[in-house]
């Protein structure tokens, strides 16, 4: 028995390695969006510039509901290790709800801004902000993919060896995602409106 | 319905025709011999699905050798048409085709040859050499396989639908942008690239976390054979550069399918920032490359030379610095890009620095040989020759390196010789040298010593006839990719010479294709031991061939030649064996393919139905795969069973 709990272990173990290593590639992927949304900030091609467009009250209750849903994704963590299955799924619940608010007044924003004329077509600004954000608002989408078909295996079948390591690394993910809005509110929003 | 593919997607000039026919024939004959020998079942059940690396390691190098093929045969139409049609009126390859196939040339070799082989290497290896019986992650690793093979299978498609990218193997915009390339050519390129490129930053994510995590006890990171932290400072490099790469292809590709404007010349696009980016990537690409194939000439050269490696820790320190210094040189690239020569300066000179850590192991080499028992084995000939060929081809690099110079050479055949020099004579050099020394560890029997020295001949010199022109030509002003040029210039017998350098280099694949045949004929009396080449390194110490869970005991290790050490000592291995759990197999990995390259084929042609529902398969397969539990994705395999395989794989006295 002692040897299925190393072995288990181990996998964790390796796992959440493995993810962090991932992390770190994906972390880079979005270091080359900033990058290109740096060199392009001001191409704006006679179109609106971060200044013209940006609306900084929308942009901070976006970081504010990804705040709190990495909160909530705290509790869920802290749940698994407490093997508390209730509080893991009603953790889980939240943090989907904000998720999709978030995306909700992502897609809301882009929506407006295509309706006013100003597509990713208009200008290379536009092109590298729609990308870099937009890439964002993807993996929260896939995030919230991965969260909804875990939600359904917890309630199903518990928390098993493998749903816990799916767990902890699903964790990494959405801190990480967090993490990079942080970025994308300071450089894009905030040095935006502030240019 | 269909997009934009019709009949005029079927190719029109007779040279694509007949490659199209001549390649559809042979794989319809494959095809035909596989139902007649009812082999289908054996090959999916034994190789297709399996998840052993080892196995996923071979079905790498074959599809690699098969690569290498059509790139040879790109690279003899290259030749044939600059030697003999370049000067007259009329050529069978027109100047689009001409333009296709040295794309085409450039992007099969380092992409689905160079990358394929050497993950096909590592994955045959580095379990081995850790002393694991698998990789961290063994589905994700079938993944990475068969995201390569969809990638390689979506470049040969555009051969018979469609064109191929006209715009070189790095595809520089406005070029490759959709006002001057509207076909499906560059559209073929981006999703070849971006679908093989993902599997390989998966794949690098996987081999670092093998060597984090898998190594046998007491392996501590300055006893890992020499291989393993070549690889490692590879896939280092992987995980860094790929991320990169796949940032950018994704931006191309939307300013063609989307209409962005990132890299047009119009509405505020930059296209020299996608020569920065890709070249951030291109130029650790390149060390992604040579640092196994250093690995592996170190492995050989301490084996064959009987001795110890010299310089342990200097190559060790070589490798990562080589690893950090490989992103800071990019720029050397477009010297003439004008960025102004203080920061062309940096650049050059951290170019000239890169070239130190690399002196560094050549010496090593050469020290370790020093005083050696040598024996001058066909592996042991491709190091020499990769000695001498890639000192030389390093000197012309650092000759580039020097801003003022590199404006004169900057696109001219000079450049293409050079990084011929260190792709040929390192990355092809070093893996011609590993499948030869660790062949029989796989096969029970070697290669045929004489056939092996044959080929290398061929290669050496007909490399030095096939380039040693072009570095002439470099100086004389011819610029590379011509596909005509004026018979005053007086560069045809050059052409010519290189030409028939091609010839000689052909001779010597197809010693090396008897070479096999013939090892495989006779493979009774070339048989051998589990131990050829009196090795230094634990891949040595498994049976011959190696048993599916690799290693019966995971004793500690001790030694930094692990397997030397051991023998030294005597140490007699335990008959007391316990349970095995290796991972099942499953087709997973090749349904990721199949949906990748669907997904890919139908982005290119604009068929958005196909597209959305074959993504919505892979995010199924996906799911599937995450809902199985571990007990679901493992077999045991019992004492009982270990006991038996080890008798039958070792006989019955060890």
């Amino acid at each position: 028995m002692s040897e299925l709990i190393e072995a288990q272990k181990a996998r964790l173990y390796r796992t959440t390695i493995g993810f962090w290593v991932y992390l770190m590639t994906d972390c880079l992927l979005f270091a080359s969006l900033f990058a290109t949304y740096a060199v392009l900030r001001t191409a704006t091609a006679g179109g609106p510039g971060a200044a013209d467009i940006f609306e900084l009250p929308l942009a901070l209750t976006e970081t504010i509901i990804l705040l709190v849903s990495s909160f909530t994704c705290g509790l869920m963590l802290l749940g698994l290790q407490a093997k508390n299955r209730r509080q893991v799924i009603v953790a889980m619940a939240l943090t989907y709800a904000l998720g999709v608010a978030f995306l909700a007044i992502e897609i809301g924003e882009f929506a407006k801004f295509v309706a006013e004329g100003h597509s990713w077509q208009q200008s290379a600004f536009l092109s590298a902000f729609f990308t870099l954000v937009g890439t964002h608002g993807l993996h929260i989408l896939f995030g919230l993919l991965w969260l909804v078909v875990m939600l359904v295996v917890v309630v199903r079948r518990g928390l098993t060896p493998k749903v816990t390591r799916q767990l902890t690394i699903f964790g990494l993910f959405w801190h990480f995602l967090d993490l990079v809005w942080i970025f994308i509110f300071t450089v894009v929003y905030l040095l935006g409106v502030a240019s | 319905m269909f997009g934009r593919l019709g009949f005029d997607a079927l190719p029109h000039d007779p040279v694509t025709i007949g490659g199209v026919v001549g390649g559809g024939l042979a794989v319809l004959g494959v095809v035909a011999a596989m139902t007649y020998f009812k082999k289908w079942g054996w090959l999916w059940r034994n190789w297709l699905t399996s998840l052993d690396p080892k196995k996923i390691g071979i079905m790498y190098i074959a599809v690699a050798v098969i690569m290498l093929l059509r790139g040879l045969a790109d690279a003899a139409m290259l030749r044939a048409q600059q030697a003999i049609f370049a000067t007259s009126a009329s050529s069978p390859i027109s100047p689009d085709l001409f333009q296709q196939v040295f794309s085409a040339h450039g992007t099969i070799m380092i992409f689905f040859v160079a990358m394929g082989v050497i993950f096909g290497l590592i994955n045959l290896i580095l379990p081995l050499q850790i002393g694991a019986r698998d990789v961290a992650f063994p589905l994700l690793n079938s993944i990475s396989f068969w995201l390569f093979v969809a990638g390689m299978v979506l470049i040969n498609v555009s051969l018979a639908l469609g064109e191929f990218s006209a715009a070189g193997w790095l595809a520089y915009p406005p070029l490759s942008g959709l006002e001057y390339s509207p076909g499906t050519g560059i559209d073929y390129w981006i999703w070849s690239l971006q679908i093989a490129g993902v599997g390989s930053l998966l794949s690098g994510v996987n081999f670092l976390v093998t060597i984090f995590t898998m190594r046998r006890k007491g392996m501590t990171l300055m006893k890992m054979p020499i291989f393993v932290w070549s690889v490692l400072g590879s896939m280092l490099l992987v995980a860094f550069a790929f991320p990169i790469l796949t940032a950018t292809l994704a931006m191309l590709s939307l300013d063609r399918t989307l209409g962005m404007h990132f890299f047009t010349s119009d509405l505020g696009g930059n296209p020299m920032m996608y020569v920065n980016l890709i070249w951030a990537w291109g130029h650790p690409e390149v060390y992604i490359l040579i640092l196994p194939a250093f690995g592996i000439f170190s492995e050989i050269v301490a084996t064959y030379s009987r001795k110890k490696l010299f310089g342990y820790k200097s190559m060790v320190w070589a490798i990562l610095a080589i690893t950090v210094l490989s992103f800071t040189v990019w720029l050397h690239h477009f010297f003439t890009m004008g960025a102004g020569a203080n920061v062309n300066a940096f650049f050059g000179i951290m170019t000239m620095i890169i070239a130190i850590p690399t002196g560094v192991k050549v010496f090593n080499w050469i020290f370790t040989m020093y005083k050696g028992k040598v024996s001058f084995k066909t592996p042991m000939l491709w190091f020499m020759g990769f000695a001498v060929t890639f000192t030389i081809g390093g000197v012309t690099g650092v000759l580039m390196a020097v801003p003022g110079i590199d404006y004169q050479m900057h696109n001219s055949l000079f450049l293409v010789a050079h990084f011929h020099n260190m792709i040929i004579g390192g990355v092809l050099f070093g893996v011609f040298a590993g499948i030869t020394y660790w062949w029989p560890k796989f096969a029970g029997f070697r290669l045929h010593e004489g056939l092996g020295k044959a080929a290398f001949w061929c290669w050496l010199f007909g490399f030095w006839f096939a380039f040693i022109p072009l570095y002439i030509l470099g100086f004389m002003g011819a610029v590379r990719r011509l596909d005509s040029y004026d018979p005053s210039l007086g560069w045809q017998g050059l052409f010519i010479v290189a030409g028939l350098g091609v010839m000689l280099i052909l001779l010597g694949v197809f010693f090396q294709v008897v070479q096999v045949a013939y090892s495989i004929w006779k493979r009774k009396e070339l048989a051998v031991g589990s131990d050829p080449w009196d090795g230094r390194t634990l891949e040595w110490a498994t049976s011959t061939p190696v048993a599916e869970y690799n290693f019966a005991h995971l004793d500690a290790v001790q030694d930094r030649d692990a397997f030397w050490a051991a023998k030294q000592s005597k140490t007699k291995a335990s008959t007391k064996f316990t349970d095995i759990a290796l991972p099942k197999n499953t087709g997973t990995g090749a349904y990721v393919g199949a949906a990748a390259f669907v997904i890919g084929f139908a982005v290119i042609w604009h068929i958005w139905w196909l597209a959305l529902l074959a993504l919505l398969v892979l995010v199924g397969i996906v799911i599937a795969s995450t809902l199985r539990e571990d007990e679901d994705t493992e077999m045991i395999i019992t004492a009982a069973e270990v006991a038996a395989t080890e008798k039958r794989l070792r006989g019955a006295g060890a």
